[in-house]
């Protein structure tokens, strides 16, 4: 029988792209937000652009957590565990970032606005930033242990060897990336919805931000062989792979070519390929790891080692995409049903 | 008591204590909303689309703190507990993953699009979206209640070599004999909540003499709604759901009736304080013989007493499993009478002048959510020592390598971070029922988007 376990690799990758895709464009409006949107009109319509979508884009953190959670539950549970910390952090983010936006707009008071604004500009900001530098933590590997368990620290020494911390400079490094790449990202978005001086900005940001991903892609790329060989190797020995780096290549050329035509939801929607083709490039190197040792290469969490039984991989076959196929469905009909610009509104009811 | 698995447990369940506060009221206004959505469509009544706005947004409140407490729990499988996920992931996975597929993906979208798209799409797609977020509110239950039904009641399961389990059928996990009461029971519960909150806001209304229209209308569906929920959740779902303890979980049965010694002719402690030194009931008020025969229908069957069964079986907070479970039967009986006497009074056209009848429904808000937050313990407390009833030890089950330190330190995140969040929550739903349901006429017209 033909195994499913790589089948439910590229599921779990796909759901954790989207997922960047999906709520990186709402991080990214986030971590604009204090500079894009000055008063508080301008604000609501930030507020108004990402409302009706937010919601459901974070739920693809909760089915790629769940997800990975039925396929590989030893790689969700060393994963989860050796990074207690940075994981307490994200889930008071998320906290802080959904409540912001849920009361923000429930007092016409000015400092009370001010506050869940920042909160809401922080919250997102350090979001983007941890997933950037989890993502960084599984490029680099994580100190495994021969029970195939282990626990980082938040930093140790700061740079990448047998004992690193989940901070280090190439994790931070690839952070730096993450925020930039999503800030762009978020302004695309923003471009697309708003009109006038949102949208002047936007565009002003959206312009050299693409550079300033080009520098710190270009550099984190480079350095990134010194730091975790092994993905090198895996396109060396499938360089069918590399169709998945030039796609990224491709699609960020395409964001360019866009943008001086002036065609904004182009120039968004090669944005996100962009960060499909990155993401892809990334789990095509880890492929088949899941969690790769630091040390010992053995003790690395693979699609072997660490998958739910056979059974419990075809019973998830049977629903899951039947699930997701009706999930891609109501979201497309909801994009659609919400697109174009948003309009300014006198008087905002809250909820 | 310093050990990380004592704050590991703590840690899970103040988190989802706390949590459930928000889908209680969610999942039972989720039904209530949808009735009150319905009037306005097929009626085309502009009243109750009102009612329904109002309440929409009470709802998207509770739904959004309801989400940013729900996540940790997903993510503290992992995190807290890694050594319980490895062993069960093939089986609790594939309920926590289809309920974000399934549930949790249909009510995140569909209240976005219920609470932007006033202006964007006529009232048949209000109230389609409106049934959306019923279904995906249900069903996110009825994933998580097939989660918990397993961790009482494992069926549908077979181990591998290295000693995980894994799921043998779907069907048979969502069908387990002990999810269907357990499912009545919790959506029931639910609906009280919902139900007690509506009709209090009506009662608050009335008192203060304001919105005295809508007022009628959340008190009438409210104190309606209620009564009938409250009789559901004694009988059958809450008598069924005791049976099927003491036919699977004998021990916790003993344990929160305070029955210590095999008996035939049982008495049902009533009040009293469990002794742990003589193994007693402290002043005890009992109803002679009448646990017996409410579990067997005999007034002479013999029920097995805690005493019958190993220590270290015993769940490990046996007071205040007990008190716990006593303090659900007795809210929820307490319902019941409440709830019929505000009926009887709305029938004879009496209620919206009963002032002590307002006065006591406003005050009684707050006792559904303690009588399913005492109804949770007693489940989960119930459950103990075992993480997987009979299977699977929660000694066993904690992260070997996250520290008590560590532990504690997220513990006291959490603990700071909800104080905040609840005193958040209370102020902005206050704020949210003084401001009162009515729409400022010419607002209401160019449909104003609603942040």
């Amino acid at each position: 029988m033909l195994s499913n376990e790589p089948l439910w690799f590229a599921i779990v990758a796909a759901v954790f792209a989207v997922y960047a895709v999906l709520d990186g464009f709402v991080f990214g409006a986030g971590i604009l937000y204090l500079f894009i949107a000055r008063t508080d009109a301008e604000r609501q319509l930030v507020l108004k652009a990402i409302g009706p979508v937010w919601k459901g884009n974070e739920v693809w953190l909760v089915a790629g957590g769940g997800l990975l959670f039925l396929a590989f539950p030893k790689a969700f549970a060393s994963g989860f565990s050796g990074f207690y910390l940075a994981l307490n952090l994200v889930l008071w983010c998320v906290i802080l970032r959904g409540v912001s936006i849920a009361v923000r707009s429930h007092l016409d008071n000015p400092l009370w606005r001010t506050f869940w604004d920042a909160i809401f500009a922080l919250s997102s900001l350090l979001l983007a930033l941890i997933f950037g530098v989890a993502l960084g933590n599984l490029i680099r590997g994580v100190p495994l242990s021969a029970d195939g368990q282990f626990f980082a620290a938040l930093w140790t020494t700061f740079t990448p060897g047998p004992t690193p911390g989940i901070l280090d400079w190439f994790t931070v490094l690839v952070g730096a990336l993450s925020v930039t790449i999503l800030a762009v990202h978020g302004a695309h978005f923003l471009i697309i919805k708003t009109e006038s001086a949102v949208h002047d900005r936007a565009s002003r940001i959206a312009h050299t931000g693409v550079w300033t991903v080009m520098l710190l892609a270009m550099v984190a790329i480079s350095l990134a062989p010194s730091v975790q060989p092994t993905l090198w190797h895996r396109y060396d020995a499938h360089p069918v792979g590399f169709v998945l780096p030039l796609i990224a290549v491709v699609a960020g050329a395409t964001t360019l070519a866009c943008r001086r035509h002036g065609w904004d939801g182009a120039v968004f929607l090669s944005w996100s390929l962009f960060i499909l083709g990155l993401f892809g490039s990334v789990a095509w190197g880890l492929f088949p790891n899941l969690l790769m040792a630091t040390g010992n290469p053995a003790y690395s969490l693979t699609i072997h080692n660490s998958a739910a039984s056979p059974d419990g991989l075809q019973l998830g076959l049977v629903w899951f995409p039947i699930g997701i196929s009706l999930v891609m469905t109501y979201t497309l009909w909801v994009y659609l049903s919400f697109r174009g610009k948003v309009a300014r509104s006198p008087v905002e009811e809250h909820y | 008591m310093t050990s990380a698995l004592f704050y590991d447990r703590l840690q899970f369940a103040f988190t989802a204590t706390f949590h459930y506060l928000f889908p209680q009221l969610t999942m039972g206004l989720a039904a209530l909303l949808l009735y009150l959505k319905s009037r306005a469509y097929w009626n085309r009544d502009a009243h109750y689309d009102e009612a329904a706005h109002f309440w929409t947004k009470i709802f998207a409140l509770s739904f959004a703190f309801g989400v940013v407490t729900g996540i940790p729990l997903e993510f503290q499988f992992g995190m807290n507990w890694a050594r319980f996920s490895t062993f069960a992931g093939g089986v609790i996975g594939q309920t926590l993953a289809m309920e974000g597929v399934f549930a949790f993906f249909l009510e995140s979208t569909f209240l976005g699009v219920l609470l932007f798209g006033r202006k964007t799409f006529g009232p048949f797609v209000q109230w389609m979206t409106t049934l959306m977020l019923f279904f995906g509110s249900w069903l996110s239950g009825l994933f998580i209640l097939a989660t918990n039904a397993w961790m009482q009641h494992p069926v549908a399961y077979a181990a591998d070599e290295a000693g995980a389990v894994h799921v043998t059928s779907l069907w048979g996990l969502l069908t387990n004999p002990w999810l269907v009461w357990q499912f009545a029971h919790t959506m029931t519960a639910a609906v009280v909540t919902g139900s007690f909150v509506m009709a209090a806001v009506g009662a608050y209304y009335l008192l203060s003499g304001i919105h005295l229209d809508q007022a009628k209308t959340f008190l009438r569906t409210g104190v309606v709604v209620a009564a009938l929920a409250s009789c559901l959740m004694l009988f059958p779902t809450g008598h069924h759901a005791a049976l099927q303890v003491f036919e699977h979980q004998p021990i916790k049965g003993a344990a929160f009736e305070g029955h210590f010694y095999t008996e035939s002719g049982a008495d049902l402690v009533i009040f009293g304080q469990p002794n742990m030194d003589t193994l007693t009931i402290d002043n005890p008020l009992v109803a002679p013989k009448m646990l017996s025969f409410i579990i067997h229908k005999h007034f002479d069957a013999e029920i097995k007493g805690l005493t019958e069964f190993p220590r270290e079986d015993w769940p490990d907070t046996m007071p205040l499993l007990y008190y716990t479970y006593h303090i659900m039967v007795g809210l929820g009986s307490l319902f019941i009478p409440l709830m019929l006497t505000a009926v009887v009074l709305l029938w004879r056209g009496r209620l919206f002048q009963a002032r002590w009848m307002l006065w006591t429904i406003m005050l009684m808000a707050p006792f559904p959510y303690i009588a399913t937050t005492a109804g949770w313990m007693t489940a989960e407390l119930g459950r103990q020592p075992w993480l997987v009833y009979g299977l699977f030890r929660t000694a066993d089950g904690n992260s070997r390598l996250v520290g008590s330190g560590n532990v504690l330190f997220t513990l006291l995140g959490f603990l700071g971070l909800y104080l905040l969040l609840g005193l958040l929550f209370l102020f902005v739903l206050f704020r949210t029922v003084a401001r009162g349901p009515a729409v400022p006429v010419g607002l209401s017209a160019n449909g104003k988007g609603a942040l």
